[in-house]
């Protein structure tokens, strides 16, 4: 079986991490309960003919992964895998607003079009004049998880040399009410160094996207190889420790071998627990860092934790505003990001040098 | 008249969000197919929804749009004659 690489990265975030020059060198503090991404000059990336019928999920998708294609330093791949969770929201939306203020009549083709989940990667293709296989994963907090799987797989079994995957998520007006609703997302406004310790129930809620082209050959760009990726829909809290250490023994690893740990904390008080029994428990003495005080929570924000992890490999630093505990490190070889979702859909991810 | 074709150039810029282009832009006469304002057939069932929705004209043969679709001044000219709102 090959190996597998991630040989670019390209995200775009409530922080400003659509410059892969740049290592979140400046961090912009929110306070509130949903935060939004920054955006990149679309224009730049899209031909504005085209950008008109793209809703903001759409258009990040589109420019993320031109910046992952440009910096991986190639025309085509063979392969477009995307996960959403939530899809084309704004689109969706739409439609169905329409739906309902028109009871059922004068239904507009744009909307519709635009609404599917898989929407990014078709466009993306339609870009590239991709013809190659394009699938989409929708599958709550690993959707992105899960195309990675997928095209890890391909890699290795040489059904294809280049894979470009991704995983977005774009906020919409309606469904973030029903969230607020649900109690899914924090009751009240926090800032990025409260998030953590805000002892209240939900999340701060996000967008973004993040895009990767993973190849099984490595490149002048590499960032890191690509080692195993699991996922799990229930996992019990007391059985996760005791999950890791089977993925890592499978890859012939113990908790003391991983230099960085990659938690998806995002403050929740009924879940960060989750987190908090490995931080004391088998990852004590390990540097463990986390992100969604950035970029907050969404579906495929996970795939930030990976682009964090990545980035760490290659620039072989880590940003203190990431940092939850200080544990020095000469070298850092091997990453595990790990995340779940409400006590659901947990992954864990292994990246090496 | 000259109210509807301004209020017909607000509708097409807003319905079909033509980044980057304002009312003024749009001459009566500008193509809005091909080489004009560059619309395509997803407009057109865009244009063909708005009809019926904003001024209770529905075609029943959707290549009539190609005619009625010419220019902002045809659109007109066309509602002028058969709207029912």
């Amino acid at each position: 079986m090959k190996k597998v690489y991630i040989n670019s990265i390209a995200s775009i975030s409530p922080q400003k991490t659509f410059d892969n020059t740049i290592f979140l060198n400046e961090i912009i503090d929110y306070n509130d309960t949903v935060i939004f991404a920054q955006d990149p000059d679309y224009k730049q990336y899209i031909p504005p003919a085209a950008a008109r019928r793209m809703a903001k999920g759409i258009k990040m998708g589109v420019v993320a992964s031109k910046i992952a294609m440009d910096e991986a330093g190639i025309e085509t791949v063979d392969a477009i895998i995307t996960g959403t969770g939530m899809g084309c929201m704004i689109d969706s939306e739409k439609f169905v607003s329409a739906i309902i203020d028109n009871s059922e009549q004068y239904l507009t083709p744009t909307s519709f079009i635009q609404s599917t989940h898989n929407t990014v990667a078709g466009q993306i293709a339609l870009g590239m004049e991709c013809k190659a296989y394009n699938f989409t994963y929708v599958h709550s907090a690993i959707s992105f998880e899960s195309a990675l799987l997928d095209a890890k797989m391909q890699l290795e079994n040489e059904e294809a040399q280049h894979i470009l995957v991704g995983g977005v998520e774009e906020l919409g007006e309606h469904t973030t009410k029903v969230h607020r609703l649900i109690n899914h997302i924090k009751p009240e406004a926090v800032t990025i160094s409260e998030v953590l310790d805000s002892k209240t129930e939900g999340a701060v809620f996000s967008e973004g996207t993040n895009f990767f082209v993973v190849s099984n050959e490595k490149t002048n760009s590499c960032y890191a190889e690509l080692v195993a990726v699991e996922t799990f829909n229930t996992l019990q809290k007391e059985k996760v420790s005791e999950a890791i250490e089977t993925f890592l023994k499978e890859n012939n690893l113990k908790a003391a071998d991983i230099d960085v740990v990659v938690f998806g904390n995002n403050g929740d008080v009924d879940f960060d627990g989750f987190y908090n029994q490995l931080s004391e428990g088998i990852f004590s003495k390990t540097q463990q860092v986390f992100y969604k005080h950035l970029v907050g929570e969404n579906n495929t924000v996970s795939a930030f934790g990976v682009w964090l992890a990545s980035k760490i490999l290659k620039a072989q630093s880590i940003p203190e505003i990431v940092k939850i505990n200080n544990v020095n490190s000469s070298k850092i070889k091997t990453v595990l990001c790990y995340n779940q979702y409400r006590g659901q859909n947990h992954s864990l991810v292994l990246l090496k040098k | 008249m000259s109210e509807l074709k301004e209020e017909l150039k607000a509708k097409i810029i807003e319905q079909l969000n033509l980044e980057d282009i304002v009312v003024a832009d749009i001459a009566d006469d500008d193509a809005l197919f091909g080489d004009g304002l560059g619309l395509d057939s997803i407009d057109a069932l865009e244009l063909i929804v708005m009809l019926d929705k904003d001024y209770g004209i529905r075609l029943s043969d959707p290549k009539e749009g190609r005619k009625i679709f010419e220019s902002v001044q045809v659109m007109a000219d066309y509602i002028q004659e058969h709207r029912t709102k």
